[in-house]
């Protein structure tokens, strides 16, 4: 196990990377602790299995460095690098037995048979594998294939890293959950360093305690999953996590307020704001409520959404969204709505105000 | 709701019916006519039961094309599954040179069949064919129209040379297809050339290579035209396959009876064989 350092960490498929476009991953630096659980989340062509690949040693970086305590593994084989990787697609020897499968890690590393079954048996308990282990692996369903890819990795006592390349994609619905949570479990079990990567926010902020998110091949914002949700650093972040996404306003800052559509607003950073670049006023649905007075709206349409109500209304030409508890008269026609001045943001140039980039 | 009970329908399977009676059940059926009966022309025919089929199962000519048979067969796959399987790996599997390697090996596809017997006859030719010069040059006596063991070994090179493309092919359609996956999750895994080759890239192979086999199979134990064109048979009849042995009886002698027999002794061989190659690569399958 070990502590994952990448230090301005760039990588181009092209051989002769002119401008920064032609970079998958831009530049990168970042720490990972040993033992953690993060994932790496972003929309599809972002970067990140570009990134997953790197940091596996399936690609070789342009520039900057992959250093696992400290040694400098940038140029290094997968193997040397003594990590584990689960595809997107269930990888399994289709010809081997369950057992042979989790067992073959361990065999091209030469380690003797009596000490291999011993592994193999307690990872095939942790995965509830016991009773397929000598059954062939190619007899079995899609979640309990990449059951065995995820064995594999287990199965090392010495892996410094456990990787994720958007694992559950092929798996049922209602197996998902299950496996996630098994995960999980696995992760607190073990606590093994874990790099899951997805565009999925719910397996992002359910499984890792810190979540990379990623746009265009840069790092948008590393944080908590309540980091992300309650002050995002960019309004990508604000839309691309949470459901519905942030509210983001058009707003002019004047006077230590934000004005939107001539309603002056408090806003948590007003303070950061020097009103260069566009600004704009992020709110997520959650932290806006219907007032008496404030900045008036129009409803437009409320949807139920189970435990509440989506609130969509209209107000000076731009849409804004609210969350209502379910229970309660829905509002209709003219009202007002509150932003929570604890929970509004002013963000200049889509980066939040104040935030160190 | 009342059931029309039509079998009208059944006009609709007409079409395909007179299709396949017209190319496979009746000449089959002309064959096994003449398999059981007697004629001297004039359509006149007469009854003889099985008198043909013992006639050539008890045949010492007919016993020795097969054994020919079975032996070129199997030197023919022998040769060419493994090395066709070998050329495909090292073809490369992306870039510019793929479409030159794929044009180059795909060549003697085209060839049609008497030409490659001509092209290797003379090429073959100890006095003036580069092949044949080329190994006398070595100190290697070499002489097809003579020497039984010349003969053989141009046999079984032309056919390497025209067939092995085509298990090649195969084989690299095959290999193409495996996802990346397979080879990071080996390269993760630890493991080296041979295991990737043993646990993934032949596994995926499986189905191609059994069609490789079938396919090389059923040609090389029909093959006539390369083999006619390049000796003959000969010399004596020590290259002499079974297609050859059969069109000497069936025009040769007009032994249409015989012929007619042996043709379908033939043809159950073929049958039978292929089924069990097919049942032997697949058994693992239904486990």
């Amino acid at each position: 196990m070990a502590e994952i350092r990448l230090e301005n960490l760039r990588h181009s498929y092209s051989a002769n990377p002119q401008t920064d476009e032609d970079y998958a991953l831009k530049r990168l630096t970042i720490t990972w602790q040993d033992g953690g659980a993060y994932a790496l989340l972003g929309p599809s062509g972002c970067g990140k299995t570009t990134l997953l690949n790197l940091i596996s040693g399936l690609l070789t970086p342009t520039a900057g460095k992959i250093l696992f305590d400290g040694r400098d593994v940038s140029r290094s084989s997968p193997e040397a690098r003594n990590i584990a990787q689960v595809f997107q697609f269930p990888v399994i020897y289709d010809t081997m037995t369950v057992f042979d499968n989790l067992a073959f890690p361990l065999r091209n590393r030469g380690v003797p048979e009596a000490e291999i079954a011993s592994r193999v048996g307690e990872v095939a308990g942790m995965l509830e594998l016991t009773k397929t282990l000598h059954k062939r692996a190619s007899g079995l369903t899609a979640d309990g294939k990449q059951k065995i890819s995820l064995g594999r990795g287990l199965v090392r006592p010495d892996v410094n890293v456990i990787m994720f390349d958007e694992p559950l994609t092929v798996i049922d619905p209602h197996l998902k959950w299950q496996l996630r949570s098994k995960l999980k479990e696995l992760h607190l079990r073990t606590r093994r360093t874990m790099i899951y990567v997805t565009h999925d926010q719910t397996e992002a902020l359910t499984f890792a305690d810190q979540v990379v998110v990623m746009n265009l091949g840069e790092v948008v914002q590393a944080g908590t999953p309540v980091e992300l949700f309650e002050r995002p650093q960019h309004t990508f972040v604000g839309h691309f996590i949470g459901s519905p996404g942030m509210n983001v306003l058009p707003c002019e800052v004047r006077g230590g307020k934000a004005v939107f559509g001539g309603t002056p607003v408090d806003a948590a950073n007003i303070g950061a704001a020097n009103s260069r670049g566009r600004t704009e006023l992020g709110v997520r649905p959650e932290f806006v409520s219907i007032a008496s007075s404030g900045i008036p709206a129009e409803v437009v349409r409320v949807s139920d959404a189970g435990r509440y109500r989506i609130v969509e209304t209209r107000s000076h030409g731009h849409t804004v969204k609210l969350l209502l508890k379910e229970g309660g008269e829905a509002p209709r026609g003219s009202t007002f709505l509150s932003f929570d001045p604890a929970h509004t943001q002013v963000y200049e140039d889509g980066w939040m105000a104040g935030a160190h980039r | 709701m009342n059931k029309t009970v039509n079998n009208k329908a059944w006009w609709l399977v007409l079409p395909v019916f007179l299709m396949v009676a017209f190319n496979a059940l009746v000449p089959l059926m002309t064959v096994v006519n003449y398999s059981i009966q007697e004629t001297f022309g004039n359509n006149e025919f007469f009854w003889s039961g099985t008198t043909w089929f013992e006639q050539i199962l008890h045949d010492g000519e007919f016993h020795a094309s097969l054994r020919r048979q079975l032996v070129f067969t199997g030197l023919v796959l022998l040769i060419e599954i493994p090395l066709g399987l070998a050329i495909a790996l090292c073809m490369p599997r992306q870039g510019p040179w793929v479409s030159v390697c794929l044009v180059l090996v795909a060549l003697p596809l085209l060839v049609p069949w008497n030409v490659v017997g001509s092209m290797w006859n003379i090429m073959a030719l100890p006095d003036i064919g580069l092949l044949g010069k080329g190994i006398n040059a070595l100190g290697i006596p070499f002489n097809y129209t003579r020497q039984p063991i010349s003969a053989w070994f141009t046999v079984v090179l032309m056919d390497v040379w025209h067939w092995t493309s085509l298990v090649l092919l195969l084989c690299y359609a095959g290999l193409v297809a495996i996802p990346d996956a397979y080879y990071q999750a080996a390269k993760v895994d630890g493991a080296g050339p041979w295991a990737v080759f043993r646990h993934i890239q032949l596994p995926k192979l499986k189905h191609v290579l059994t069609i490789a086999v079938l396919l090389r199979f059923m040609d090389s134990f029909m093959i006539y035209t390369e083999v006619i064109v390049l000796t003959g048979g000969g010399p004596g009849s020590t290259t002499k396959f079974l297609s050859i042995d059969l069109v000497q009886k069936a025009l040769g002698g007009f032994d249409l009876g015989p012929a007619a027999a042996f043709s379908i002794v033939y043809f159950l061989i073929i049958l039978f064989l292929s089924w069990l190659f097919y049942t032997l690569m697949m058994r693992e399958e239904a486990r």
